[in-house]
This record gives C-alpha cells, structure tokens and sequence, in this order.
C-alpha cells in the first residue's frame, strides 16, 4: 500500500496526462460512431448562443444573395402553380373536403447559424431544438438539395450531419429509371460527392438527375439532388460515380426542417414484420 | 502572481474567441484554417505546478471541439503538446535546469523561438489531422494537411508573439 501511494506519488503528473489523453481519445472515438449520445457538440447554450450572435452580423451582409434565392424559388413555385391551373378543369373541384386532405411531411423553418465544409466530418448547427418540437433523424433541405440530418439536439439548438461526413448515408435514385443507390462522402471536394452501391445493369450517362428515393423515412421522394459527373465502368461494374451537386454547400443559411408523420407508423410496422 | 492567472485566463478566453469566430472560417484556398490557440501553450509560464497546466490544456482543447463539433481531437492534440512541451524546450535550450520563474519567450533568441514553436506545432497538426481523418488510407492527405497548416499557423503565431509579447 505504501509502495502503491509512493508510485502514485512519483507518477501523478504522467498519470493524469494518460487519463486526460484517454478521455481525449474517447471523446474522439465516439465523435467517429454515428448515433452514439454525444457529450461534445456545439448545440449547448454557450456555443450555440455565440454563433447566434455572429450569425445575425453575417446575415447583414448575405440578405442580397438570400434574396436573389428567395426570388428564384418563388418563380420556380409559380411556374408550377401555373401549370397545375392549366391542366385540370378549376370549376369540377370547387368543394375543398377536408377528409381528402392527407398530410404526410411537414416543413418547418431554420436558419444555419455554423456552417462547415472544409473537415472531412462536417457537422452544422441550426437555431431550432426541442422548443420548437424537433427531434433527432429528421431531414434538413433547402431549396436547391438536401443538408443533412438531424443528430444532436438540446433545448433552443441541434447539430446536423451535413451530407459532407463520412457518416453520413442517403437514399438517393435516379430520376430516369426507379435504380436506387447510397450516397456517400469521400471528403476531396465539397461539391462533389460519390454514389455507391448503384446495380450494374442500371444503364447511367453523365448529366443523369439523381433524386432522394424515399425509402428511407427521413427525406420525402423527389428531392433534387445533383446531376453526374463523371463515372467508371469497369468489370462490368460501376466504380467511383461522381455527382455534383446543385446545393453550394458552402453558402447555405436558411434550411426546411423536414418531419415525416408517418414515420412512427411505418417504423413499427417493419419492426413488427422482421420480429415476426 | 495573480497577474499571472489573470492575464492566463485573459489569454485563454481571448484565444478561443478569435479561434472560433475568426479562424475557423478563414479556409484560405479552400480548405486551410490555422489552429492559432495553441500559441497559449507556447506561452504559458513554466512552473513546477505542471499538473494545473495539463488540465487548462485539456480544457482548452475541449473548448475548442465544443465549438467545432470534432469530438476530442483537439483535447488529444494540445494536451499532448503540453506534455511534451518542457522536454523539447529544454532539448533546444541546452540547459539542464534553467529559472523557471524568469522564463519570457522574447529573451530566448529568435531562431531557438522558431524551433520551438515549429516542433509543437507540426506534432499538434499532426495529431489533429490523424485523429480527423482516422484511417491510414488518406496518410498523404493527413500529412499535406499538417504540413500546409502548420505553415500557416506557425507565420502567424511569430506575428502574434512579436506583436502582443512584451520584450522584457
């Protein structure tokens, strides 16, 4: 016991340094582990409060641009209504029956108060938590393309997985053919990102449209993403297929918060298929 | 003495803050941004209470990563810097117990300065890009990281300590 307090004693300094450095690699280790609790992330009060602050300086001088969007999305959405009117006949559905209404996303509005795309695990942070009935796993769009999806959450703020990180896996297809695949991050350029697991007898060009597929719950189907870039085709496989993306991930701000109702209801009816 | 924690204290805060709002977002040709904080390790004076410097380390490091949502990679990096940081100091010096209370960084001459500086900093940079990318397939991409960024921060930390450090 002596001899143990002595060497204690003779090695403290050496001792704390290995048990900070395995907190250290700990903390590390769990940051790589998709959806693990996490303790380090910057949806806290402190953190989240001071890139509130800078936020609202910067968007001073992005309201030119953000408007120039906003602009864009409204002629893109008119363009659409206009459409609609002209191909059905407006007077046979004058009665608006509340029941044929069925909802099954809901959108709600956020603003990304601290953006990353220089890392190879990029995660942002949004100015929405729990206060505002968000919850972790939901989807995070704007306009042009999908964001990321939601991990950490606290009170007034929650962390995203920016499609930039290698965690990050989406549901994507094609828009020509139903051919689905994954759509992952190899962490070279941030407009650029890798399709993967695509069948080999779905038949792709460069300038194909990929789209979310929605099977996964979190992103509705239909989500432009990007157009291909460049492929191989080799061993009657596909290797390395490179999509661009619409969405410039380094001048993103306001994002839509994406909440499937339904997700509840089909979760645990597959969980009740694979139990059976 | 309790100038010294104070001024400290002033340093630590006062480095975070221009980390985090001002270098984090720099991404000099896309993707640099120097890791100026550490300088408060260069800095701190050496005392014979080097447990208390370990543990501002960590936090410093973990400051870092609550802002940056990178887990514990910074708090791994400085804290190791630290650790090691009397050894290479007293390896470049020559001497083997120099006054620890009249040590000021300005007095020592400028090329031992620059050693010094530039070891930290490369082994800092290096660990924190290993622990980013976490797999040995982007080794090349790890060590130009740490390189490039080292650059960088290190010109930018002589600046810092030429401008903000008295000379006594």
């Amino acid at each position: 016991m002596q001899q143990l307090i002595y060497f204690i004693k003779k090695f403290r300094y050496f001792l704390l340094f290995v048990l900070l450095e395995t907190l250290a690699i700990i903390f590390t280790i769990q940051h790589h582990t998709y959806h693990t609790s996490k303790f380090v992330n910057s949806a806290n009060s402190i953190s989240g409060g001071i890139y509130n602050k800078m936020n609202s300086i910067n968007e001073f001088f992005l309201l030119k641009t953000e408007n120039k969007l906003l602009i864009e999305e409204n002629i893109r959405l008119k363009n659409l209504l206009e459409q609609k009117i002209e191909s059905k006949n407006v007077e046979l559905f004058s009665v608006n029956d509340s029941i044929k209404y069925f909802q099954e996303y809901e959108y709600s509005l956020a603003k990304i108060i601290n953006n990353n795309f220089t890392k190879r695990n990029n995660i942002l942070t949004i100015n929405k938590g729990t206060k505002q009935g968000l919850t972790t796993d939901l989807g995070v769009i704007n306009s042009n393309g999908i964001v990321g999806v939601i991990e950490s959450i606290s009170t007034n703020f929650s962390t995203v997985i920016s499609i930039l990180n290698e965690n990050s896996n989406i549901n994507v297809r094609l828009k020509k053919s139903s051919h689905f695949g994954t759509l992952t991050w190899n962490g070279e350029s941030y407009t650029t990102t890798q399709l993967n697991d695509i069948p080999r007898q779905a038949i792709i060009m460069v300038g194909d449209t990929l789209i979310t597929g929605g099977k996964s719950a979190i992103f509705p189907e239909g989500i432009n993403i990007g157009i291909i870039k460049d492929f191989n085709f080799e061993n009657n496989q596909y290797k390395q297929i490179n999509v661009s993306l619409f969405n410039d991930m380094s001048s993103i701000n306001h994002v839509q918060i994406v909440k499937n109702l339904l997700k509840h209801e089909q979760r645990s009816l597959e969980q009740h298929t694979i139990n059976e | 003495m309790n100038n010294l924690i104070l001024s400290n204290s002033l340093r630590f805060i006062g480095l975070v803050l221009l980390q985090v709002i001002i270098l984090n977002r720099i991404n000099l040709f896309g993707h640099l941004n120097p890791l100026v904080y550490i300088v408060w390790v260069f800095l701190f004076p050496i005392k014979k209470e080097k447990s208390l410097f370990l543990l501002a380390s960590f936090l410093l490091g973990l400051t870092i990563d609550f802002f940056s949502d990178s887990g514990g990679i910074n708090a791994a990096a400085t804290l190791f810097i630290a650790f090691i940081r009397l050894p290479i100091l007293k390896a470049i010096l020559r001497k083997s117990d120099f006054d620890y209370y009249l040590f000021n960084l300005r007095a020592i001459s400028f090329d031992k300065i620059l050693l010094y500086i530039t070891t930290l900093t490369v082994i800092h940079h290096f660990i924190v890009f290993s622990l980013e990318y976490f797999s040995f397939n982007a080794f090349t991409t790890i060590v130009s990281n740490a390189i490039l960024t080292s650059v960088f921060t290190i010109i930018l930390s002589i600046l810092g300590i030429l401008f903000f450090v008295k000379k006594k």
